[in-house]
C-alpha cells in the first residue's frame, strides 16, 4: 500500500496534487443548495461532472443527493450551453416540479464565459418559483470555495430587507458540516430562547429518515419564505471564515444584518464563543442544561487527559474543520504535529500558527494548499501518535501503522457519521470518545500479555 | 403487472412534448408475439436537466479502463475535481506479482495537476510538462497515462506534443487520451478512446508473452471485488494460461504482450469490443464473448472456450473442473435459492452487467422485469447484428475509428491462433460462437421492459407499479429505492462485497442478495402506533 512513494525526502513535488486533500467547487454548491427546502441543485456542464458530484455526496451521506444536469455534448462546448439551461430549467420544472432551482457552473461552462444570470433571466420560470446562480469554475479554490459560493448566491438572490425593525432572531450560516453538526448548533441556540433561521440546512435532507416513502424534496432544508425574512433577522452567526464568512458580509450589505464571524462551534473554546455571541446579542442567559452539559465534558476532559495527552497528531481536510479540531487538541493537551488543507488561504497557515505558537508548541508543521503525498512525507521523516482527517487517510495510516481518527468530508469507509454530531458540548464528547478510544485500543493491541490490563 | 400491460404513455405524460418523442424511442417491451427485437434508440444524447445516471467521456476513459492499469501513473489533466472522483471509486483491486513488485503499483493513488485560473488563462502545456517531470523523478513509473478532461480540450492544449516531449526525454512511453467529459454522449466515447490508444500504443510492443498451448486474454474484465481473480483460479485449473486481463489488476508490462494470446475473451462487450475487433483485423486473433456471471453462465462459457480450441483433453479437463466447483457450491446455492426463489428485480447498469446478472439471478430463480443501460450502444441490448444498421450521428462521429489493418509481420490466420483447420474454424463462426454477441433482449423473459438511459423519474415510475422485491443500481440510485422500501445492491462496487464471478463468486452473490432481501428492519418500517388492527402484527 503506497510502497511506490520513495523512502527519502521528496523535493520535487511542487506541481499539481497527489493525492489530493480538496475536490472542485461544485461539490460544495451542490451541498449547499441541498439545503434549501424544495430545491433542486442543476449543474450547468457536462452530466459527467453531476454524476460524480452527486456520487460523491452519496457516498459520504448514505443518502440520494438529487441534481440534474445541462448535458453539455461537444456542440454546446463549442457554441455556449444558453439553449441547454433554457432548456433544462423548463424541464426541470416540468418532471420534478421543485420550488426553487440552484444552478451551479462548472469548468467547462467556466471556460466558455457562459452568462448564467442573464440566461436564466431570459428563462421561463412558472410563477412563485426561483432560479439562483453560482458562479463555481473548479480552477479555483475547492469544494469549500464552492459551498461558500451557492450561500453568497442564496443571500443575493433571496434574502431581503422589508425596513421594518430587525427581528429578535438570530441567522445561523452553519457552514460546510454534517446535518447532525446543524442540527447540533440549532439546538444550543434554540436552547437558549434565540428563534432563528438557518440556511444551507440540510438536516432531514441528507440524513432523512426511511418512511418507506420516497420523497424527491425531503421534508428538511431551509423554507425559502425563511431565507427571504433572513435579511430582517437582527444578526448572523457566521460558523467557519471559509465557508460562511463571505455569505454573511453580503447579508450584511445588502440588508443590514450585522454578521459575527466565528469558529466552527468544534471543541469547547469555539462552543463557548457561539453561546456568548448569542448571549451577548440578545442579551439572553444561558441555561443551566448548557452549563451541565459544558461541565460534563470538562469533567470528562480531567476524567481522560491521561489517555491522550502529549501526543502527537496529524490532522488535514476542509480549513474550517480543521482551524477549530487544531484549537481543540491543544486544549486537550495534544501536539497538533502536521496540520494541512488542501483548500488555499494563506490565512489558515497565519491562524493555525497562531495557536501553536500562544500554546507554545514549536516544530510543526502547517500548509495551505497541500495535499496527502505531503503529509505522508511529512510522517515518513518523523511519525505521530494519532492521524485525524477523512477517509483517504487509511492509506497513510496503513502504510504508516498510525490510528486513524476519522473527521471531515468525505468518510465513504464508514457508517452514521452524518448523523452524530462533532459540534457544540455533545460533539466534544463524541471526539474525546473516539480520540481516546483509538488510542486505548491501539494500546492494547500493540502491548505486552503482562501489560494487558482492565483499568489505565 | 406485466410490461404488455404498461401503457409507456401514461409514464410520460408529466413530459414535454420533446421529451417524450425522444424518451419514447428508449423503451420498449418484449412480448411473446415479437419475433425479433424491437428497435430500441441508444448511445444518444440525454436531453438537459433529466436526472440521468449517466458519466462522461473521460469517466469512461479514465475511471473504467486505463485508471486501474496498476504499473502505469495515470495523471488527469485538468481541475482538480475529475481526478479526484475516479479516485478510488471503482474496487478494481490489484496487487503485486512477480513481473509487477509493490513499489510500481501507482492504481490506488490520484495524480492530478490541478489547474488554476492562471493555467487556463495561458494554458497548461508547461504545468502538465513539468509534473510529468517530478512524476518520473520521484517514482519512477514504466508508462504514464495522460487523461484530458473538459476546459483541456477548450483551451487546447496539445497533449500530443506535451507526451511526445516527455518520451523523448524520459525515454518512457507517455500516452495521452484527449477523452474530455463532453466527447460523445456518455462514459461510452472514453471506452473507445481508450482502446483506440492502447491498441495504437501498448499492444504489440511486447516480446516475452508466456508460453503454453492455451494463451488467453480476458478483455473486458476490471476485476471489481476480485472477480478477475475467481475467474483466472478456474481459467488456470482447467490449463489455460492468463496472459493478461484489461484492464482490472492489468500491468502495462503484460498489456504490451496481449497480441502474442490465442484466444480474446470478451467480458463487458461495450467497453472492450473495439480492441477486440481490431486485433483480429491487426494479428488474426479471435475473440469470444463470453459471461463469468452466474453459475450456468460460466460452465456454457468453459465448454465454448474448450469448443474454440477443439482439443479433446482440454475439454475433458474442463468437465472435470465444472463437475467438482459444481459439487462445492451447490448445497449453499440451494439454501439461498430457497430464500431468493420467484423475487423479481431491476437491473440499470453500465454496458454488460444489466445483462450478465440475470444469468446470475436466473441460478436463483429470480426473474429481471426491467433492465437498462446506463450508456450502451444498440448492439448491446439487440445484438451485434444490427451493428450494420446503426446509424451514427454528430456526437459519435467525434470519436475516431482507427483504420487497422493486418500487421505485416505478427498477422496470423485465426484457425491457427487456436490451432485447428480452417473448415473447422469457419463452422464455429457460423455457429455464432466466435466474433458474435446475441445480445440482451434474447434473455429477457416476456412481458419485460429494457430501457436506455434510465433516469430518475421513469425509475421511480417504474417501481411504482411493478414493485420490484430488489433493484440493482448504482450508488446515486440505491438509496432513493431503499426509501421507496424496496432493497438495493451496488452493481458496480458491489456494495464492498465480492467476488461475484465464476463458481465462489456466485455463492457470495447469493448470500448478499438473500441478506438483502431478508434484513429484519424491512418489516420494522411501519411503527407499531401506526398499524390498524386489521393488519396485525408481522
Ligand atoms: S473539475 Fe470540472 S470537469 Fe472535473 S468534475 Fe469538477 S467541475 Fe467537472
Ligand atoms: S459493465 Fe458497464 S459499468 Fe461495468 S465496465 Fe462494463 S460498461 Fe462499465
Amino acid at each position: 500500500m503506497l510502497d511506490c512513494t520513495p523512502e527519502g525526502p521528496v523535493e520535487t513535488h511542487t506541481t499539481g496534487k497527489i493525492n489530493p486533500a480538496k475536490t472542485c467547487q461544485p461539490l460544495g454548491a451542490m451541498y449547499a443548495a441541498l439545503g434549501i427546502h424544495g430545491c433542486l441543485p442543476h449543474s450547468h456542464g457536462s452530466q459527467g461532472c453531476c454524476a460524480y458530484h452527486r456520487m460523491a455526496l452519496t457516498r459520504h451521506f448514505r443518502d440520494p443527493a438529487m441534481a440534474s444536469s445541462s448535458s453539455f455534448t461537444e456542440g454546446a462546448s463549442v457554441f455556449g450551453g444558453a439553449a441547454n439551461l433554457k432548456t433544462s430549467i423548463k424541464n426541470v420544472f416540468a418532471i420534478y416540479n421543485p420550488d426553487i432551482i440552484a444552478v451551479h457552473t462548472t469548468c467547462l461552462s467556466e471556460t466558455i464565459g457562459d452568462d448564467v444570470p442573464t440566461i436564466i433571466r431570459q428563462s421561463e420560470i412558472p410563477e412563485g418559483k426561483y432560479v439562483i446562480h453560482a458562479n463555481t469554475p473548479s480552477y479555483h479554490g475547492s469544494h469549500v470555495t464552492g459551498f461558500s459560493n451557492m450561500c453568497k448566491g442564496i443571500v443575493s438572490y433571496l434574502a431581503e430587507s422589508d425596513g421594518t425593525p430587525k427581528k429578535e432572531r438570530v441567522n445561523i450560516f452553519p457552514g460546510f458540516v454534517n446535518p447532525a453538526d446543524m442540527r447540533e448548533v440549532r439546538r444550543i441556540v434554540t436552547e437558549m430562547g434565540v428563534p432563528s433561521v438557518m440556511y444551507p440546512d440540510t438536516t432531514d435532507v441528507m440524513d432523512s429518515p426511511l418512511l418507506n416513502r420516497y420523497e424527491m424534496y425531503p421534508r428538511g432544508g431551509a423554507a425559502i419564505a425563511d431565507i427571504i425574512d433572513s435579511g430582517n433577522s437582527k444578526m448572523t452567526l457566521a460558523l467557519g471564515a471559509w465557508s460562511s464568512a463571505e455569505a454573511a458580509a453580503i447579508l450584511q450589505d445588502k440588508c443590514g444584518v450585522p454578521g459575527v464571524p466565528l469558529k466552527l462551534p468544534i471543541g469547547v473554546k469555539a462552543t463557548d464563543a457561539l453561546i456568548m455571541a448569542v448571549k451577548d446579542g440578545f442579551g439572553v442567559d444561558v441555561p443551566e442544561s448548557l452549563d451541565i452539559e459544558r461541565g460534563q465534558v470538562i469533567d470528562t476532559m480531567i476524567d481522560t487527559h491521561f489517555h491522550y495527552q502529549g501526543k502527537t497528531v496529524a490532522i488535514f481536510g476542509d480549513p474550517d474543520i480543521v482551524i477549530a479540531m487544531t484549537e481543540f487538541l491543544i486544549t486537550l493537551g495534544m501536539i497538533p504535529k502536521y496540520v494541512l488543507t488542501g483548500t488555499n488561504g494563506k490565512q489558515f497557515e497565519t491562524t493555525i500558527n497562531g495557536m501553536l505558537a500562544e500554546a507554545g508548541i514549536e516544530g510543526s508543521k502547517v500548509r495551505a494548499e497541500g495535499d496527502l503525498f505531503d503529509l505522508h512525507e511529512w510522517i515518513k521523516e518523523e511519525s505521530v501518535d494519532l492521524l485525524m482527517g477523512n477517509t483517504h487517510g487509511k492509506y497513510i495510516a496503513r502504510a504508516e501503522d498510525i490510528p486513524l481518527v476519522r473527521i471531515g468530508f468525505p468518510i465513504m469507509d464508514r457508517a452514521v457519521h452524518p448523523l452524530m454530531p462533532v459540534t457544540g458540548y455533545r460533539g466534544c464528547l463524541r471526539l474525546i470518545e473516539m480520540i481516546s478510544n483509538t488510542l486505548l485500543e491501539r494500546r492494547d493491541r500493540d502491548c505486552a500479555d503482562e501489560d494487558y490490563e482492565l483499568v489505565l | 403487472m406485466t410490461a404488455t400491460d404498461l401503457n409507456v404513455d401514461d409514464i410520460m405524460a408529466p413530459y414535454p412534448d420533446k421529451v417524450i418523442k425522444n424518451r419514447k424511442k428508449h423503451i420498449v417491451t418484449k412480448t411473446a408475439q415479437a419475433g425479433s427485437c424491437p428497435q430500441i434508440e441508444a448511445n444518444t444524447r440525454t436531453v438537459p436537466g433529466i436526472i440521468s445516471q449517466r458519466g462522461c467521456c473521460y469517466a469512461g476513459c479514465k475511471g473504467v479502463v486505463v485508471g486501474p492499469i496498476k504499473d502505469m501513473i495515470t495523471i488527469t489533466h485538468g481541475p482538480i475535481g475529475c481526478g479526484y472522483y475516479s479516485w478510488g471509486t471503482r474496487r478494481n483491486k490489484a496487487r503485486a506479482d512477480d513481473r509487477t513488485p509493490p513499489e510500481q503499483i501507482y492504481s490506488a493513488m490520484c495524480f492530478s495537476t490541478d489547474m488554476q485560473e492562471s493555467d487556463i488563462v495561458f494554458g497548461g502545456e508547461k504545468k502538465l510538462a513539468k509534473m510529468i517531470d517530478e512524476v518520473v523523478e520521484i517514482f519512477h513509473p514504466r508508462a504514464i497515462n495522460i487523461c484530458s478532461t473538459c476546459p483541456i480540450g477548450l483551451i487546447g492544449d496539445d497533449l500530443g506534443a506535451v507526451s511526445k516531449a516527455a518520451e523523448e526525454k524520459h525515454g518512457i512511453q507517455v500516452i495521452h487520451y484527449n477523452c474530455e467529459g463532453y466527447k460523445g454522449v456518455s462514459q461510452s466515447a472514453g471506452h473507445h478512446i481508450a482502446n483506440n490508444q492502447i491498441m495504437e500504443r501498448i499492444i504489440g510492443t511486447g516480446t516475452d508473452g508466456p508460453t503454453g498451448d492455451y494463451i488467453i486474454n480476458i478483455l473486458g474484465e476490471y476485476n471489481i471485488g476480485g472477480d478477475g481473480w475467481e475467474i483466472e483460479r478456474i481459467l488456470e485449473d482447467i490449463g489455460y494460461t492468463v496472459n493478461s486481463i484489461l484492464t482490472g489488476d492489468s500491468a502495462y508490462v503484460n498489456i504490451k504482450n496481449l497480441h502474442t494470446a490465442h484466444l480474446n475473451l470478451v467480458q463487458c462487450h461495450r467497453s472492450i469490443n473495439y480492441i477486440a475487433e481490431m486485433m483480429e483485423t491487426k494479428y488474426g486473433t479471435p475473440w469470444l464473448k463470453v459471461n463469468f456471471i452466474g453459475v450456468e453462465a460460466t460452465i456454457a462459457t468453459l465448454r465454448d472456450m474448450a469448443q474454440c480450441f477443439g482439443n479433446e483433453d482440454l475439454i475433458a479437463q474442463t468437465e472435470v473442473v465444472i463437475e467438482r466447483e459444481l459439487a462445492a457450491i451447490t448445497p449453499e446455492l440451494e439454501r439461498y435459492r430457497s430464500i431468493c426463489e420467484g423475487k423479481t428485480a431491476f437491473a440499470f447498469v453500465g454496458g454488460s452487467r444489466s445483462h450478465h446478472y440475470q444469468y446470475l439471478l436466473k441460478d436463483l430463480g429470480m426473474e429481471v422485469i426491467v433492465a437498462g443501460y446506463e450508456f450502451a450502444h444498440r448492439d448491446d441490448y439487440e445484438g451485434r447484428d444490427v451493428i450494420p444498421t446503426i446509424r451514427s450521428d454528430a456526437d459519435s462521429k467525434n470519436i475516431p475509428e482507427l483504420n487497422i489493418e493486418p500487421d505485416p509481420e505478427m498477422y496470423e490466420e485465426p484457425n491457427l491462433h487456436l490451432n485447428m483447420s480452417r473448415e473447422k474454424y469457419n463452422e464455429l463462426v457460423e455457429s455464432g460462437r466466435l466474433a458474435s454477441y446475441a445480445g440482451m433482449y434474447p434473455d429477457m423473459p416476456d412481458g419485460s421492459i429494457m430501457i436506455d438511459d434510465p433516469n430518475h423519474y421513469e425509475t421511480e415510475e417504474l417501481i411504482g407499479i411493478f414493485h420490484p422485491d430488489l433493484i440493482f443500481s448504482g450508488v446515486r440510485d440505491k438509496y432513493i429505492s431503499h426509501k421507496m422500501g424496496v432493497p438495493s445492491k451496488q452493481l458496480h462496487s458491489y456494495d464492498y462485497s465480492g467476488p461475484y464471478a465464476g463458481f465462489r463468486g456466485a455463492i457470495i452473490f447469493a448470500q448478499d442478495v438473500a441478506n438483502a432481501l431478508s434484513v429484519p428492519a424491512w418489516k420494522m418500517i411501519t411503527p407499531p402506533w401506526e398499524k390498524s388492527e386489521t393488519q396485525g402484527s408481522e
